[in-house]
């Protein structure tokens, strides 16, 4: 799969990239300039210096910085309708590179290093009941590669839940294919054991009318980097992109979004909230929304909340919007940060609730807010759990 | 029969000018069954009290004592001094997004009660109080004071206090921003509350009118942080009548 970096598209004017040490010299001025390459030699190597890497340093990453990776040895087990059908498909199916393509190196290695993709098929006559359930499982440090393929036919329903437990240096592509009228649900849980290093990138490209919603929920593992990013096929689109961390001590969690509009009449949503707690947890949020000149009729907001729940946390928020046409219906975004508010302790407590049980309400309450846009309460109750998990494991 | 005692309270807050003395020296007993109206010009202290008796950490007690039964109240944490019987109506109660009003209920009645309340008599207790107070069953499904309007989170607070069942209540100016009907529904959950558990309740208002609502049985004139004058109801009628210069310019 190693080919030219290919962007030009979209009535973009094509343009090259002359490798990375122009890249890394000029800064990139627009969104849609940045590498895209499939090949890791395309990639300046992972520095402070580049956007990407501001925040989560090479020794970081156990590993994950290499050019090549062991395939993912773990166990990747499947739980599925009868009418699903699910394979392992080299880079000649169509479906394998068809949502996107990798935009920093540690996914370009992952591309080049999982000879093969495991490819979910959701049938066009699937209904909202469908719930397809890939549990990745490993107790292997070794730095390896995975890439997952969904793809939701025209007019299918479904909810697809991918959870990744265990221990695991896993650097992972999934692509998210939305058929034209077809309506997914992507959950994407990250709950690692500490020790863990995990970047995934997330591709999803929707066809006509088609609709997304993706939740990325990351709970454990040292750190642990998703970069989920939308892009449309065909006018009439509308992803939501809804996310939850929960960082404690020493742990590093990332969150880097994109969402490209380029047909008219789409629609983006954008809902991340982190909670952090303890010394040295670090979490960080970089949401760019392009609109380009083609994407009239565009309608997107982003928003991001972090509350820091004491001192010697750290949470990085950084929004960008990027708009080539005044013709469109709404372009916003909100961010901020803030420390754990003591009056709503106040009010809890002058009820009776003691001061652990009241920050435990706080916070499973500004993170519920995500959570209550699933829909799903079945997915909504297995995350309040988890999430009091976490609670539970950080005040201990 | 419970006694709520503050004694000599002299209450400091730290504000960008420096150490600032807010009360200086209250003395005051409320008894079960008793209503205390305590009326004051705006920056009297009448709001520091209520705050100094439910425990809010911005305020320091410099001198002076709280008793609840003879316990120390002042040794106690916040939610301490809810379980042991105190309660504050809030003149501005804090928004808890992602927090049910349902939820947060159920998880202050079982602090209180050391166990969770059982289902079906909760949920009764709970529609009826709510019915009583004109509030849509709805409610319930709202996050804790997100987007209530003024008179809906004076209702909430009342609702509160009559599902907790407290022994002393400070109702910290729970008329203001309230119109004439609002009033009389909350006025009517205080009375309904005082009657169902000889709630003794400390009425704090700038106001006379929720007077007419709630009698009092003693009222106190806060001025510059202390009691400057007490009565009988007779004293709230000629407040109304001169208003608080008589008290201000001594």
């Amino acid at each position: 799969m190693a080919e030219a970096t290919q962007t030009a598209q979209h009535g973009n004017k094509a343009h090259s990239h002359g490798g990375y040490a122009s890249a890394a010299e000029v800064p990139l001025q627009t969104r849609s300039e940045r590498v895209r390459s499939t090949n890791v030699a395309d990639f300046a190597p992972i520095a402070p210096r580049e956007e990407q890497w501001r925040y989560l340093s090479a020794s970081k990453l156990n590993g994950l910085d290499a050019d090549s990776l062991e395939e993912f040895s773990g166990d990747i087990a499947t739980k599925h309708p009868e009418n699903v059908v699910t394979a392992w498909v080299g880079p000649e199916h169509a479906a394998f590179g068809a949502a996107g393509m990798p935009e920093d190196r540690t996914s370009a290695a992952a591309w080049g290093s999982a000879a093969a993709a495991y490819l979910v098929t959701i049938p066009s006559d699937a209904e909202a009941d469908c719930e397809v359930q890939l549990t990745f499982t490993s107790h292997d440090l070794t730095p390896s590669a995975a890439h997952i393929i969904i793809e939701a036919k025209p007019h299918s329903k479904a909810i697809v839940i991918i959870d990744h437990k265990g221990d695991a240096t896993l650097a992972e592509n999934v692509e998210i294919l939305v058929g034209d009228e077809a309506n997914l649900t992507v959950v994407s849980i990250q709950d690692w054991n500490a020790g863990s290093v995990h970047t995934s990138a997330q591709f999803a490209k929707l066809g006509r009318n088609a609709k997304l919603k993706h939740l990325n929920i990351s709970l454990g593992g040292d750190v642990v980097r998703v970069s989920p990013s939308a892009s449309f096929a065909a006018p009439g689109g509308d992803v939501e992109l809804l996310g939850v961390y929960f960082a404690d001590s020493d742990q590093h969690l990332e969150n880097r979004l994109f969402v490209d509009h380029s047909e008219p009449n789409c629609k983006s949503r954008v809902t991340y909230k982190g909670a952090l707690q303890g010394d040295g947890a670090h979490t960080v949020w970089v949401g760019d929304v392009l609109i380009r000149a083609a994407a009239e009729g565009t309608d997107t907001y982003e928003l991001n909340r972090n509350l820091l729940l004491n001192d010697g946390c750290r949470a990085d928020s950084v929004p960008n919007l990027e708009i080539e046409t005044g013709q469109i219906q709404g372009a916003g975004h909100a961010s901020a940060s803030g420390r754990f508010d003591d009056e709503q302790l106040f009010y809890l407590q002058a009820r009776g609730i003691t001061e652990s049980d009241a920050r435990r309400l706080v916070v499973r309450g500004f993170l519920n807010e995500v959570i209550q846009q699933i829909g799903i309460p079945e997915i909504e109750d297995r995350l309040n759990q988890a999430i009091d998990l976490e609670l539970a494991r950080s005040a201990s | 029969m419970t006694i709520l005692q503050i004694k000599n309270l002299h209450v400091t807050v730290d504000t960008e000018q420096g150490t600032k003395e807010i009360l200086k020296g209250v003395d005051l007993t409320i008894r079960s069954g008793e209503t205390h109206a305590i009326m004051g010009p705006n920056g009297s202290g009448k709001s520091t009290l209520a705050y100094t008796i439910a425990g809010h950490p911005k305020y320091t007690v410099t001198e002076g004592e709280i008793l609840l039964d003879g316990e120390d109240v002042l040794a106690m944490s916040v939610d301490e001094r809810a379980r042991a019987g105190l309660f504050l109506a809030m003149q501005y109660p804090v928004e808890i997004p992602g927090v049910s009003v349902s939820n947060f209920l159920r998880t202050a009645k079982t602090a209180l009660s050391g166990e969770a309340p059982a289902l079906r008599g909760w949920i009764k207790d709970l529609r009826s109080a709510m019915e009583d107070l004109k509030m849509d069953s709805g409610f319930t499904e709202r996050n804790v004071n997100e987007g209530f309007s003024g008179g809906e989170k004076k209702r909430h607070e009342i609702l509160q206090l009559e599902l907790l069942k407290p022994k002393i209540a400070v109702l910290d100016e729970t008329d203001s921003g309230l119109d004439v009907d609002a009033l009389k529904i909350v006025s009517e959950g205080v009375n309904r509350a005082k009657g169902n558990t000889d709630l003794g309740v400390l009425l704090i208002t700038h106001y006379t009118r929720i007077l007419k609502y709630i009698k009092p049985d003693f009222v106190h004139v806060f001025v510059a942080g202390k009691v400057a004058e007490q009565g009988g109801p007779e004293l709230a009628e000629r407040l109304e009548a001169e208003g608080y210069d008589r008290y201000l310019k001594a």
